[in-house]
């Protein structure tokens, strides 16, 4: 069971509280297409991604980073039971979409930047643990069906 | 740039054996020499490199970054023994010999900034020092680059778009491998 304490729950919930989900996830998730470029061949249906512009004006990528980030609300609402919340997706992480977990880690990277950049001093050091723990969890629950 | 090494590469293929030397000289002009670097940096990836640079004040974010490794992965205190205190956050943030440690680190990474072509050969020395002298287990020159990029994150907010972020994660890769070249 993961613990948490006060200063890591009130953390998370005000950083997602406060959080542009939209602009957030369609970010994160472009910035991984460019930064990582293997990334892109989960996305093989989404049309341009040939260049950082491409991408980052590309709708489907804008769209998908919002299922993404919504996805995430789910553990950020049941911080004591990542695990189980995370089952189903797991396995269609796995199973269905064959993702390499290494990428939830080169994701959730991403993510952070793009939290560090938005809350700039805001985003001290220990807000930085907590928040990379709390997605630490989140891509070890979404591991934990692969094997 | 490569121009030297291939040239004397080339000449003395041809004075040894002319009959060869069209397959001598394909093979030779593949060759990098000690000295260029297998890293190709394009005009854009130097000029968003400088640009970043240019903008931060290394004795600020030396510390910082070095603050958040101590802070965000505490096993890193365990290189830094004669340091004091680095009981909380507080301490590690207010600690001197943390804040000059940072300085020290951000201006040896100054050098590789400066020498982008041969940033192997830069650290080598350092790279050694790391190994043999510090013990420092290479997995952790990748925590330090990731608080440091996310320094710059907090401090350039929208000036860091994805493809500085690419640019810069390069760089950091680079360096991270340079001082990782001399452990095995």
């Amino acid at each position: 069971m993961v613990e948490w304490t006060d200063f890591e729950r009130a953390t998370i919930q005000d950083i997602f509280s406060k959080m542009d989900y939209e602009s957030v996830g369609h970010n994160a998730l472009a910035r991984c297409l460019v930064v990582y470029p293997w990334t892109q061949r989960y996305f093989g249906n989404f049309g341009n991604l040939y260049n950082a512009a491409a991408i980052m004006g590309n709708p489907k990528v804008a769209a998908h980073g919002v299922v993404v980030l919504h996805g995430l609300d789910r553990a950020v609402k049941n911080m004591d039971n990542i695990k189980a919340t995370y089952a189903e997706l797991s396995v269609l992480h796995s199973e269905k979409l064959h993702v390499d977990p290494d990428n939830f880690r080169l994701l959730a990277d991403c993510l952070t930047i793009v939290v560090a950049s938005r809350l700039g001093t805001g985003f001290t050091a220990d807000v930085q643990a907590a928040f990379q723990k709390f997605l630490a969890v989140v891509g070890a629950a979404l591991t934990k069906q692969y094997h | 740039m490569s121009g030297g090494g291939d040239k004397e590469g080339i000449k003395s293929a041809r004075a040894a054996n002319s009959d060869c030397s069209l397959i001598l000289e394909s093979l030779i002009v593949g060759k990098s020499t000690e000295a260029d670097s297998m890293v190709e940096w394009s005009d854009a990836e130097r000029s968003a490199i400088a640009a970043v640079w240019g903008k931060l004040n290394l004795d600020e974010v030396g510390p910082q970054a070095l603050g958040r490794v101590l802070i965000v992965y505490p096993w890193t205190q365990r290189y830094f023994g004669t340091f004091g205190d680095l009981s909380n956050a507080a301490a590690i943030l207010g600690n001197p010999k943390v804040a000059n440690h940072g300085k020290v680190v951000l201006g040896a990474l100054d050098k590789a900034v400066k020498n982008l072509d041969n940033i192997k050969g830069t650290y080598a020395n350092l790279s050694q020092l790391h190994c043999e002298k510090l013990n420092v287990d290479p997995d952790n020159f990748r925590l330090l680059a990731d608080c440091l990029t996310i320094v710059i994150a907090t401090k350039f907010g929208a000036a860091f778009p994805p493809q500085v972020q690419a640019t810069w994660q390069k760089l950091m890769a680079v360096v991270v491998a340079a001082l990782t070249s001399r452990y095995f």
